[in-house]
Formats: C-alpha cells, sequence, structure tokens
C-alpha cells in the first residue's frame, strides 16, 4: 500500500476554547449546525421580502412601516418604488436559491449525517468542510451587503439575465454596485460549494465502515452524494459565468453585451456578445441546480417515510436509480428555461424530449412512494405528515412540468405567474418540506431533546393549507395571462384579479406566521424540550446507535460494523419489528 | 504503509473496509477537482467558441514569427515538465529524497520559464493595442477571450509552480508523502492537458491567413 489509508488520515483531536468547538470548528455536526443556522437566517429574510413584496402588490400605495430605513432611494417616504420591488425579488430568489434551497437540505443535513451513516468519524478532509462553510458565509455578508448600499440589491432578478445585469448603472437601480455585490457573491458561494462536494463525494467513497456496502448506505446518503456529483460539475459552470459578467461590468469586456445597445438614451460602449450566452452558462448551472434542491429533499423524505411506515420501501434500488438517472438528465434539459428567449427553436425541440423523459423517473419515485404508502400503518409524527406533504407537493407542482416542457404551451405560460407557481410548489415548498421533515426527525439526534410534537402538527397543516392556497391560484392566475414581475396591477385587464390575489397575499401572511410557531418549536425544544433518547423513532441506520447528540468523534472511537441493509423494518428483531444495521442477529421476516 | 500509517496507529485499520478502486481520498478528490476543473475551462471554452462564431470579423493575427514559434516553444517547455514531473513522482516513490529535489526543481523552473514565456507574448500583445476590449484587427472579444482563457491557465501554472514548491518543501523536511508528490503531479498534467485544449482553439484557429 502507498499511502496511510484515508480513514487514518482525517483523524483529529478534540478542540479545545469556544473558538475552535463553536466558530472555526472542524467537526462536521457542528459545521452542518452552521450551514442550518445560516439557512434559518436567510429563510426568514427571504419571507420577509416576500411579505413586502405581496404587500406591494395589493397596496402598491400605502407606507411600509421601516421600509424607509432599508432604503430610501427604494422607498421614499416608506412607499415601494417599482424599481425596489424587483431588487426585492432579486434578493428574495437569491436567497433562497442559494443559501436556503443549496444550503439547508444539502449542506447543512448532509454534512450532520454523511458521515454518521456511512460509521464514519468525521469528512474525509474536515479542514476543507470548515472553509466551505465560512466561503459560504463570506458570500452570504456580501450579498447582503447590497441592501446596504446606497443604490439597493439589482434589479435583474436571481438569474441575473443579460445584458440588464451586465450594462452598469445606466440600466436601473442597483446595477451599478448592488449587481457586482451579487457577482462576486455568487462567485464566492461557487468555490465553498465546490468545496464542499469534493468533500462530500471523496467522504462517501472512502470513509465507510466496514460492512457498509454502497448499496448498504441510506436513501439519504445516497441523496445527498448524488447531489454532490451533480453540484461538482453544476458550480463549476457558474464560477466562470460570474467572472465573465463581473468582467463585462469592471473590465469593458462584451461577453454578454451586444452591438449597438442604447440604454437610457445611450449607446453602450460594447460589442460582438450575446446575452444569450449568458443564458445558457447560467442555466446550465441553474437546472442541476432544481435538483441540487430537491435530491437530498427525495432521500430524506424517503429515510423518513421508511422508519414511519414500519417496512422497506418497493423497491429502494429503484428509487436510487431513478435520483442518479435524474441527475444525468438533469445535464440536457438546460434549454427548457430558455424557450422564449430567442434560441433556435428546433433546438426548443431537442430540449423538450430529454425534459419530458425526466418525468419518467420521477414518476417511478412518486409511484414507489405511494404504493409503499398502500395499507401502510403509518405513524404519524410531524415529520411523516411533512414527508407526506413533500410527496404532495412534489406531485402537484411537478404536474405543471408536464406542460412547460412542452414548448408550444411554454411560450404561452411562460412569463407568467404559471411559472412562478411551478417551481415554488415543486423546487421551493417541496424542498423546505424535506428540510422540515429533517428537522422534526433528526432534530433528538442534534440537540438530544424532542421537539414538540402538537406543535409541530399545527405547523405542518398551516403549512400545507397555506401553500397551496399560495402557489395553486398563482396557475390559476398565469393561465389567464398574468404576468410576473410587475410591482402592481393598475389600469389594466388585471385588475379584475386583485381579489385573487388579495387572498393569496393573507395566505402568504397567515403561512408565513406559522412559521414562526416552528421557530420557537426549534428555540424551546432545544433548551427545555424532553429529553431524546437514542432511538426515538426505532430507526435502524447507524446515526441511531450513537448517543443523542453524538459525541465528538460519533462512534467514541470505536467503528461499527455493519450487517444488514438500512431497510430492515417489518422483521422479527431482538428490539422489535427492526433490526439496526450494525446489528449481527440474522434477519427473520414477520409472516 | 508509510509513516504517518504507523503514527495514527494501525488499530482502525482493521476494522475499516479498504477503499474502493484503492484510491485514497487525496487521490480521489485531487480527480474530482480535475474533473471540476476541466468544466470550468469547458464552459470558457464555450463562451469563446459561441461569440467567436457569431462575430463575422473575428480577427487572425498569429503569424508563425513571432507568435506561433513561442507558442511551440511553450508547448515544448511545458511538455517536458510534465516528463520530469513524472520523474520526480517516480523517485519520490522509490524514496530518493535528493533525486524527488532535484527533478521537482526543474519542474519548478520549467513551469516559471513558461509562465515568463506566456507573460512576455501578453506584453507583446497589449504593445500591438490588444485590450480586453478592443484591439487593431476585428472583434473586439478577441482580446477578450484570449486574455481570459489563456489568463485562467497562467493561474493555473503559477498556482501549480506554487503548490509545487510547499510540497517539494513538506516533503524535503518528511512532513509530506510520496502521495502528496503524485497528487500534485495530476494536477501539473491536468494544466498540461488543458493547455493541449488551448493551443489549437485559442491559436491554431486564429493563424494569420
Amino acid at each position: 500500500m502507498q499511502e496511510a489509508s484515508a480513514q487514518q488520515v482525517h483523524q483529529h483531536a478534540p478542540p479545545e476554547g469556544f473558538i475552535r468547538k463553536y466558530v472555526f470548528s472542524l467537526d462536521h455536526k457542528v459545521i452542518g449546525k452552521q450551514y442550518y443556522a445560516l439557512a434559518l437566517v436567510a429563510v426568514f429574510m427571504g419571507m420577509a421580502l416576500s411579505w413586502l413584496m405581496r404587500f406591494h402588490l395589493i397596496w402598491p400605495n400605502s407606507k411600509i412601516f421601516g421600509l424607509e430605513l432599508l432604503s430610501k432611494v427604494g422607498a421614499p417616504g416608506g412607499v415601494m418604488t417599482p424599481e425596489y420591488y424587483l431588487s426585492l425579488m432579486t434578493m428574495h430568489g437569491t436567497l433562497m436559491v442559494f443559501f436556503v434551497l443549496t444550503n439547508a437540505p444539502f449542506a447543512a443535513f448532509g454534512n450532520y449525517f454523511l458521515p454518521i451513516q456511512i460509521g464514519a468519524e468525521d469528512m474525509a478532509f474536515p479542514r476543507f468542510n470548515m472553509m466551505s462553510f465560512w466561503t459560504t458565509f463570506v458570500a452570504f455578508v456580501v450579498l447582503v451587503l447590497a441592501f446596504v448600499i446606497p443604490d439597493g440589491p439589482p434589479i435583474s432578478g436571481w438569474t441575473a439575465y443579460a445584458p440588464l445585469s451586465a450594462v452598469g448603472s445606466d440600466a436601473g437601480p442597483g446595477l451599478g454596485w448592488g449587481q457586482n455585490l451579487w457577482g462576486i457573491s455568487i462567485a464566492i458561494f461557487c468555490v465553498g460549494s465546490l468545496l464542499g462536494s469534493l468533500n462530500f463525494i471523496a467522504t462517501t467513497l472512502d470513509l465507510r465502515t466496514k460492512g457498509m456496502t454502497l448499496m448498504r448506505m441510506p436513501i439519504s446518503t445516497w441523496a445527498w452524494f448524488i447531489t454532490s456529483c451533480i453540484s461538482l460539475l453544476a458550480f463549476a459552470v457558474l464560477l466562470p459565468a460570474c467572472v465573465l459578467l463581473i468582467l463585462d461590468r469592471v473590465a469593458g469586456t462584451s461577453f454578454f453585451i451586444p452591438a449597438g445597445l442604447v440604454v437610457s438614451d445611450r449607446l453602450q460602449p460594447h460589442a460582438g456578445g450575446s446575452p444569450l450566452l449568458w443564458q445558457h452558462l447560467f442555466w446550465f448551472f441553474g437546472h442541476p441546480e432544481v435538483y441540487i434542491a430537491i435530491l437530498p429533499a427525495m432521500g430524506i423524505v424517503s429515510h423518513v417515510l421508511i422508519a414511519s411506515i414500519r417496512r422497506p420501501l418497493l423497491s429502494a434500488k429503484v428509487i436510487i436509480y431513478s435520483m442518479m438517472s435524474i441527475g444525468f438528465l438533469s445535464y440536457m434539459v438546460w434549454g427548457h428555461h430558455m424557450f422564449v428567449s430567442g434560441m433556435n427553436p428546433f433546438s426548443a425541440l431537442m430540449f423538450s424530449f430529454p425534459t419530458l423523459t425526466i418525468t419518467i423517473p420521477a414518476t417511478i419515485m412518486t409511484l414507489i412512494w405511494l404504493g409503499s404508502l398502500y395499507g401502510a400503518k403509518i405513524r404519524i409524527t410531524p415529520a411523516s405528515l411533512f414527508a407526506l406533504g413533500f410527496i404532495s407537493m412534489f406531485v402537484s407542482g411537478g404536474v405543471s412540468g408536464f406542460f412547460l416542457a412542452q414548448p408550444s404551451l411554454d411560450i404561452v405560460l411562460h412569463a407568467t405567474y404559471f411559472v412562478v407557481g411551478h417551481f415554488h410548489m415543486v423546487m421551493g415548498v417541496a424542498a423546505i418540506f424535506g428540510v422540515f421533515a429533517g428537522t422534526y426527525f433528526w432534530f433528538p439526534k442534534m440537540t438530544g431533546r424532542m421537539m414538540n410534537e402538537g406543535l409541530g402538527k399545527w405547523h405542518f397543516w398551516l403549512t400545507f393549507a397555506g401553500t397551496y392556497c399560495i402557489f395553486m391560484p398563482f396557475h390559476y392566475l398565469g393561465l389567464i395571462g398574468n404576468v410576473r414581475r410587475y410591482s402592481a396591477f393598475v389600469d389594466d385587464f388585471l385588475v379584475p384579479l386583485l381579489p385573487l390575489h388579495k387572498f393569496i397575499t393573507i395566505a402568504a401572511f397567515v403561512t408565513g406566521a406559522a412559521q414562526f410557531l416552528f421557530l420557537i418549536n426549534l428555540i424551546h425544544s432545544r433548551f427545555w424540550g424532553q429529553e431524546a433518547p437514542v432511538n426515538p423513532w426505532e430507526a435502524t441506520s447507524l446515526e441511531w446507535t450513537v448517543p443523542s447528540p453524538p459525541p465528538f468523534d460519533n462512534f467514541g472511537g470505536k467503528h461499527p460494523v455493519v450487517y444488514h441493509d438500512a431497510h430492515q423494518y417489518g422483521v422479527k428483531g431482538s428490539r422489535g419489528d427492526y433490526v439496526m444495521q450494525d446489528s449481527p442477529e440474522t434477519v427473520v421476516p414477520e409472516s | 504503509m508509510s509513516e504517518s500509517n504507523l503514527s495514527m496507529g494501525a488499530g482502525h485499520a482493521a476494522v475499516m473496509e479498504e477503499s474502493p478502486y484503492a484510491i485514497p481520498s487525496r487521490k480521489l478528490t485531487m480527480w474530482l477537482f480535475i474533473i471540476s476543473d476541466a468544466v470550468t475551462f469547458g464552459a470558457l471554452l464555450f463562451a469563446y467558441g459561441y461569440v467567436r462564431t457569431a462575430s463575422p470579423d473575428w480577427p487572425e493575427p498569429f503569424k508563425f514569427n513571432p507568435s506561433i514559434l513561442n507558442v511551440m516553444i511553450m508547448t515544448f517547455i511545458l511538455v517536458t515538465s510534465s516528463l520530469t514531473m513524472l520523474l520526480a513522482v517516480d523517485a519520490a516513490k522509490n524514496g530518493d529524497k535528493p533525486k524527488t529535489m532535484r527533478w521537482l526543481g526543474l519542474t519548478m523552473l520549467l513551469g516559471t520559464i513558461f509562465a515568463g514565456l506566456h507573460i512576455r507574448e501578453w506584453v507583446g500583445l497589449i504593445h500591438e493595442g490588444v485590450r480586453l476590449f478592443q484591439n487593431p484587427w476585428g472583434a473586439p472579444l478577441f482580446g477578450a477571450t484570449f486574455f481570459s482563457i489563456t489568463g485562467l491557465h497562467l493561474l493555473h501554472v503559477i498556482s501549480g509552480v506554487v503548490a509545487l514548491s510547499v510540497i517539494a518543501r513538506g516533503f524535503a523536511r518528511g512532513r509530506l508523502t510520496a502521495g502528496h508528490v503524485e497528487t500534485v503531479g495530476l494536477y501539473w498534467h491536468f494544466v498540461d492537458v488543458v493547455w493541449m485544449f488551448v493551443v489549437p482553439l485559442v491559436y491554431l484557429v486564429n493563424v494569420a491567413r
């Protein structure tokens, strides 16, 4: 053997002192919690922004208390300008997609549980791991700085479409330094994500404990592994794209700016570039990013569901293969975001086919979940409710994807609320439901205390009903032709839709307020919750063999030996209807 | 088995599964990084192809002397440095420290000469009036793509030299193993391979006719 095996290389001593323990910690569990905390801050910021936007849509001329303090230019006298609406929309999207949907299901839970689920004592490269969190943190700070500068955040949306994002402050507020900060932040974020995914893949392949073959890994581990393979390639494209965008803005190049562009009555000193190039590069990242958000949620939901229905899924293997094929196909479909961009219509057809093909593995997975639920005695907990809610959201949001995948229909629906409803349900809310399911499921392990079940169920029902009230009407609005990104609907054919918009706004406020139940539950349970046993859900995977919370090196200096796959439920074991992965007993199926 | 294995205690190794395909994490991660970095270069080259195809007045300024001749010399130097890198890895595996240091030193020297020649070429082009946003011959994006692609590669070469020096230092002091030398060698060869794409796509298709 040439080298020390990886398992020994990564060992390190327990840290001492506050900074080493909780700030610049090398421990994957602390880093996972740090990611979770960052996502929590970002999600409440993003939610507050959506409240401001929803309020403005209904009462465009009303003062919003305190908004003037945030931006004097964007909200003179507390009344939001249309441009500031777009600034807030950009920040809502960027915060949610990058700092919530990428960080929470993947980086936070993946960091905390992937090493434990495979029986490792830490990630393969703890120092890289720390660096990836802190680069992500810097990216967050740089992005939020855009609120502080006088011009405010950019108005170009989370997709930063060129040439709007590339020409500079001539084009509107926030497109000066605001857009620069956006580009720098996202470029830094890419570096952090790349470091993270390198680490995840190396850990999964190299640090599995004895007996933990690839097919014995829990589905959640598989989901994080596949996700890290996707993000390894996706962020590698966004990074140069952001650098080129910044070059266009500060160095006078014109990658994304065509010749003869006149903005604000001024001829732009650029020639030869193509705005479509930005869209190609961005969506080559952007579509896989959708699966970076949803695949970990699928993994978490499968993991939670199995433990709740007390029997294996119809086929865990097929779920894993479906996730792989989704990951593979996700690189061939970026053009379906560009059907109305002016791209050659024939290429639209070429992108439409693989897009529709993706619905096959997605449908297979849904059918497996539903089929496994058939006749099952499910244990109703907040975690299992959110897992069921995930399936509901995934189906409801996914069905509209069939329509949008077809260029002829997408031309009508693309720039409307139909698309907004679609991606909020299938990517946004579904992934968040996965995070909620994971939180209610793993909170006892992460903190050593149980969450309040009653409060959790209230949280679920309010959120579940609330999100349907918000996003289902979006589809209807879009079909009528309600265009997106308008800051107000006055004096045109959209005025009759205002009552529906009012209903959505009220639903958004109620649903948002329900999230404070979750926050209260988190904080209260963390300090005053009931003490959690080692294995409160009677689940089989390795994280439930270690104390709650796990010690510094997870397994107390030992390494578990794995004898079964992660889904030994509905069997006769010494503890009941399940057999732990590290238990050497033979499995007897219950007749 | 290497020394760090012994110092960590062989106790755990007994119960751990061997890593699949017998690739240690460090090397695996370098391969993964190479894949990801290749995609980054791929994205840049794609962008270059995109704007080049879309520009009717794309300049083709490179004459045999000095440009292509210079590129041939640079290519020769970089490929040779890959060979010396191989020899360094080989020496390191045989535990021959002085020989390893010699080959690593030569690799770094060749890398530095490559960077020097490249910077000289850049300075020459800048004197001819090539900028990120304009050039005397045609489509202004010529300069932008040229400098960003070769610049990214140059950055890789320079960081490679720095990485080599760090590894060489650690290896000389016995802190790092032959595995480290091999891993940084992978990176060095990758930088070489990327250059094999840059030469035809950036230089040879833009030869003056």
